[in-house]
């Protein structure tokens, strides 16, 4: 049901301009490609919008690279250049911790009233919401998700976060405390400072709304890294940000690549605070490598392997479209992809039958084009790591019920693929594959699928499809995982914490726990004399 | 009920040293098997007899006052960690801690506070006699802030509440706060009690289980609390206790794939290698209590006999071995030579002694090697030019007592301003204003805590607000209740330990999600 899924959030206003801008290219192509057709794709639909930002933001100017080095950003549809970007590294990152180091130690920033910073967060949202369909295709062009997709869930998203972090500006409370003798306590909870924030391809608006939103509202200085990937949309948001009134120092951002730029940030010892979204095996670079320059705090948001546990007397036909959506949406590139969906033996030969049908419907296409519910991974590298999965699934003897090739000659698309008879032990069934390719697995009992869903390194979320009472509440209680959706999945409201158990990450994002990771704690405690009370 | 059944079965093990058998225990003698799990205890407690018979690995702790041995300890290593955390991962996936209700959990650690309460003389006196520490000390100020502290968790226990969120869209949102699983958690020699209260405490009310190791230098008290937490009905494996040292049983606690939480305390040159530790592994969340060098701030209008009582305190208490001593006394330049004066006639008065004598302030060092270090400092300083007001040498040629020490016309540069002595060694350093003293004291890479003696609001809340340290103490010092928080900004470490924010480093939140069917209201 799209209801139930973060598409609940679908705003008329975007849809309608969504078919006018849409409109344009109508007569462009021959129909809407279906997996099922395997047809050529065609020329790839020119995006409307022009590119305007590829330098580094520091201290309020876009400017070159120390270096004068850029990279290319490519189009995931073709593989072909989009722009040349600014590439930046060590010095660079050093000149934007110095700008946000200024900005929190002298600047008006963590000075001005909270009531001022969430003013400034509200014009922000507004001035993103008029220029949302640009932002898409922004979007949409740099990573291949469909732009559909973008305007109608991911930038009414980012908005709507930025408007409730908004609201947390003036509401960030320490607490008095009683003591134990004649003393005043209380706590203040305080900006922690200059924050690195790292995000990766997959949502890359998402993840800045996620990271920037309470960095900002609490009253510190950021330094952002975008993935290599995927940075033309953050350049283009920060200008709107500064239009809003950000001041200059407050928001840096460096495009560039892991190893250099972003060690450099995790490493600097001047930044205070470091998060950091994408793979298990990076976060633990990052977090080393905090730990051995100044222990900076970390919140991480890393990798998943979340069971979808479809029960027995689930609504079969909704859990075969949720289960479609929890590992398709966003071509599988999602850290919290339902990606070991769990089936009942009574009805799993019905669930696998309609999943299968249902993957045979996918539309795969150009992301420009309407209607494409699935555009092309992100880059040859996710690509060529998904079809080794898919081969490796065949070769452990899971059953290739569809899909399993690349979609197409042109660009990164892969088949909708799904496997059916997969058991755990299979590499598909422990490793992320981060792309379309669904793993059906059976099981009996509750215990049973409680025990199996826990058997991994991660724990970010799970899905629980039943109607009994009791079977969800056993479901929701043993699942180790920082989020369980009953009859649901994939709602990203603002104020849902989203986090991860076991190796899926340190710290929550989003809702009131987000705030903690940008502030510190100061108790004060203050000698009474002859207090009235105590 | 099932905490009854389970404190007659844990006292029955116990009891084989301890007590004769009670008659209501025999029926359960098919779990005797349970000994086992709490001979790690008994082995290492010195002053009990020893109910194992196999020789092991021991390593000797000392006796500061002497540098002779006190008792040879069950050294534990990394299969001795492996075997605590396969204990304490039974215990929280299997055991009736966690599905115990918070109510049970809570009378646990209250019965635990009562026979703290009962056992402080010995608890103290053993205290006293493995840290050196005054045993005045130990028995009046740090015992009952042991209890206290385990009476404040058992407060919270039945408090964890979880949220109820507002969704956007027509789904229930709740967040549950579950306990992490099994905790690691180092504990230092300094406070080897109220560490380990701070430690186990919100581990404990919160559900979780324990694999705590003692520093190599004071194993000897948490044992024995150990003893009496099973006495008040712990069930085994809850609260596994291994002895032994850092490279060894504390590396492979911090890398252990199947710890899932850890907590240290201690330096900071070590907690980077347990952050390290724990990154490389399984990613375990890190709490870490790091070290310090606070300032304690005496403006031009503070009362100075109290500001130089309590900066005097605020060093030399216990043997200046403590993460958040004020160890950068800056003072106003126009009340200085009066604080200078003072603080050294403060610290000739103070009498240092055998830790067991009756009116001594001041016991020896932990041990020769802190001793040693403490001297290099103190040579250093000299050396760099301040001026020693007094002490500078050791006490005596037996065990590891020091002068209390006094250096005024300390520069900022000089390594005794700069680094953390651990020691009796007061630095005073002069200011001139207080946006000149904000800066000055902001210069380190530590942020632990601070001092603040003033009379003017106006001063408290610019140095109040100006400080990068956990902990702001205005016109008081080292005040340690249960309720506040403290813990360090910048290298001085990450997450607070004690109060509300405490139980944070013990749960995981959980949001569930679901969808709901026509709700009355959203």
């Amino acid at each position: 049901m799209a209801a139930r899924r973060m598409s609940s959030l679908l705003s008329s206003s975007t849809t309608s301009t969504l078919l006018r801008s849409l409109g344009n290219y109508a007569g462009r192509g021959n129909g809407i490609s279906r997996f099922s057709t395997a047809a050529a794709l065609e020329e790839p639909i020119t995006p409307p919008v022009t590119i305007e930002h590829i330098k580094l933001l520091i201290n309020g100017q876009f400017v070159d690279a120390a270096s004068g080095k850029t990279f290319p950003t490519l189009d995931p549809r073709t593989g072909q250049l989009i722009a040349n970007v600014a590439e930046g590294d060590i010095e660079d990152v050093n000149r934007a911790v110095a700008a946000a180091r200024k900005a929190f130690d002298e600047g008006p920033w963590p000075r001005m009233t909270a009531y001022e910073r969430s003013k400034i967060l509200l014009r922000f949202a507004d001035l993103v919401e008029k220029n949302a369909d640009e932002i898409a295709a922004l979007e949409a062009w740099d990573n291949g998700k469909p732009y559909e997709q973008a305007t109608s869930d991911e930038i009414p998203l980012f908005i709507r976060l930025f408007r409730y972090y908004a609201g947390w500006a003036d509401k960030i409370h320490g607490l008095t405390i009683q003591a134990d003798g004649p003393h005043h306590v209380q706590t203040l909870h305080e900006p922690i400072g200059v924050a690195g924030q790292i995000i990766p391809w997959n949502f890359p608006l998402l993840m800045f709304s996620w990271k920037v939103g309470p960095a900002l509202a609490c009253g510190n200085t950021i330094v952002l890294k975008t993935a290599e990937q995927t940075p033309l949309s953050a350049l283009y948001v920060a200008r709107l940000f500064h239009e809003a009134g950000l001041p200059p120092g407050v928001l840096n951002i460096v495009s560039g690549y892991g190893p250099s730029a972003g060690a450099a940030l995790a490493s600097h010892m001047d930044v205070d605070k470091l998060a950091f979204t994408g793979s298990t095996q990076t976060g633990k670079i990052v977090l080393g490598l905090a730990a051995k320059s100044n222990l900076k705090p970390v919140t991480l948001e890393l990798g998943g392997k979340s069971p979808f546990i479809v029960c027995e007397d689930a609504n079969v036909d909704e859990a075969v479209d949720l289960a479609h959506a929890a590992l398709f949406y966003n071509q599988g590139q999602c850290c919290c992809a339902g990606s070991r969906t769990f089936v009942h033996e009574r009805v799993y030969d019905e669930f696998v039958e309609k999943a299968k049908a249902r993957a045979l419907k996918r539309v795969v296409g150009d992301p420009f084009r309407k209607g494409v519910e699935q555009g092309p991974q992100v880059d040859s590298e996710q690509f060529d790591k998904i079809l080794k999965y898919i081969k490796s699934g065949v070769d452990s003897g899971a059953t290739l019920e569809t899909g399993g090739q690349r979609f197409g000659s042109n660009g990164y698309y892969v088949q909708p693929t799904v496997f059916s008879n997969v058991q755990d032990d299979m590499l598909i069934a422990k490793d992320e594959i981060f792309g379309p390719v669904q793993t059906i697995l059976k099981f009996k009992d509750i215990n049973e699928v409680i025990r199996r869903s826990n058997a991994t390194q991660f724990g970010l979320a799970a899905g629980v499809f039943t109607q009994n009472l009791d079977t969800a509440n056993t479901l929701t209680r043993a699942l180790k995982a920082g989020t369980v959706w009953v009859n649901c999945f994939d709602v990203f409201d603002a104020a849902i914490p989203f986090g991860g158990y076991k190796m899926s990450g340190h710290g929550r994002e989003k809702g009131i726990y987000s705030l903690n990771n940008y502030l510190q704690v100061k108790a004060v405690v203050t000698h009474l004399k002859n207090p009235a009370w105590l | 009920m099932a905490a009854r059944r389970f404190s007659g079965v844990i006292s029955r093990s116990l009891s084989l040293s301890l007590r004769p058998l009670s008659s209501s225990l025999i029926s359960q003698g098919n779990r005797c098997s349970l000994g086992r799990e709490v001979e790690r205890f008994s082995t290492a407690a010195a002053l009990e007899e020893p109910i194992t018979p196999p020789v092991r690995k021991t390593f000797p702790t000392l006796d500061p006052r002497t540098g002779e041995v006190i008792a040879n300890v069950a050294e534990g290593d990394a299969e001795d960690i492996d075997r605590a955390v396969a204990a304490a991962r039974r215990a929280f996936d299997e055991g009736p801690w966690p599905k115990m209700t918070a109510y049970e959990r809570s009378r646990i650690l209250l019965r635990f506070a009562d026979l703290l309460d009962k056992h402080s003389d010995d608890l103290a006196a053993l205290e006293a006699w493995n840290s050196g520490k005054p045993y005045e000390q130990a028995l009046k100020i740090e015992l009952p802030t042991v209890s206290r502290l385990f009476r404040y968790y058992a407060g919270w226990a039945d408090k964890i509440h979880g949220l109820t969120v507002p969704a956007d869209g027509p789904y229930h949102v709740q967040t549950l706060h579950e306990p992490i699983g099994v905790a690691g958690q180092i504990v230092p020699w300094n406070f080897p009690l109220l560490m380990f209260a701070w430690k186990v405490g919100p581990a404990l009310a919160t559900g979780n289980t324990i694999v705590l190791k003692a520093a190599e230098q004071t194993p000897l008290t948490a044992v024995y609390a150990a003893k009496l937490l099973h006495e008040a009905g712990l069930p085994p494996g809850v609260l596994n206790i291994v002895s032994g040292y850092g490279p060894t049983a504390g590396a492979a606690l911090a890398s252990h794939m199947d710890v899932d939480k850890i907590a240290f305390t201690g330096s900071t040159d070590t907690g980077k290698i347990v952050q390290e530790l724990a990154a490389k592994s399984n990613l375990k969340p890190v709490t870490l209590e790091l070290g310090g060098k606070s300032p304690f701030i005496v403006c031009e209008d503070a009362n100075i006999d109290r500001a130089v009582e309590l900066a005097h305190f605020a060093l030399f208490f216990n043997q200046g071995q403590c993460c958040a001593a004020g160890s950068r006394t800056f003072v106003h330049e126009r009340v200085y030579d009066e604080f200078v004066e003072k603080a050294k006639a403060r610290a000739l008065r103070r009498k240092v002694g055998d830790p067991f004598q009756k009116g001594i302030e001041q016991g020896p060092q932990i041990d020769s090697e802190q001793c040693e270090k403490i001297l290099r400092y103190i040579k250093s300083g000299i050396e760099s030019n301040a001026t020693l007001e007094c002490g500078g040498d050791r006490i005596g040629s037996k065990g590891y007592y020091i002068q209390p020490t006094v250096f005024s016309n300390v520069k900022d540069d000089m390594l005794i301003a700069q680094d953390e002595i651990f020691g009796p060694v007061q630095t005073i350093l002069k200011f001139k204003d207080v946006d000149e003293v904000i800066k000055r004291a902001n210069m380190t890479r530590y942020g632990l805590a601070s001092g603040v003696f003033t009379k003017n609001i106006d001063t408290a809340n610019k140095l109040t607000r100006g400080l990068r340290a956990g902990t702001v103490w205005v016109n008081c010092f080292d005040v340690f209740d249960a309720a506040i928080p403290f813990g360090g900004y910048k290298m001085s470490g990450i997450g607070r330990e004690k109060g509300i924010y405490s139980l944070h480093n013990y749960l995981q939140v959980k949001a569930v999600v679901t969808a709901l069917e026509n709700p009355a209201w959203l």
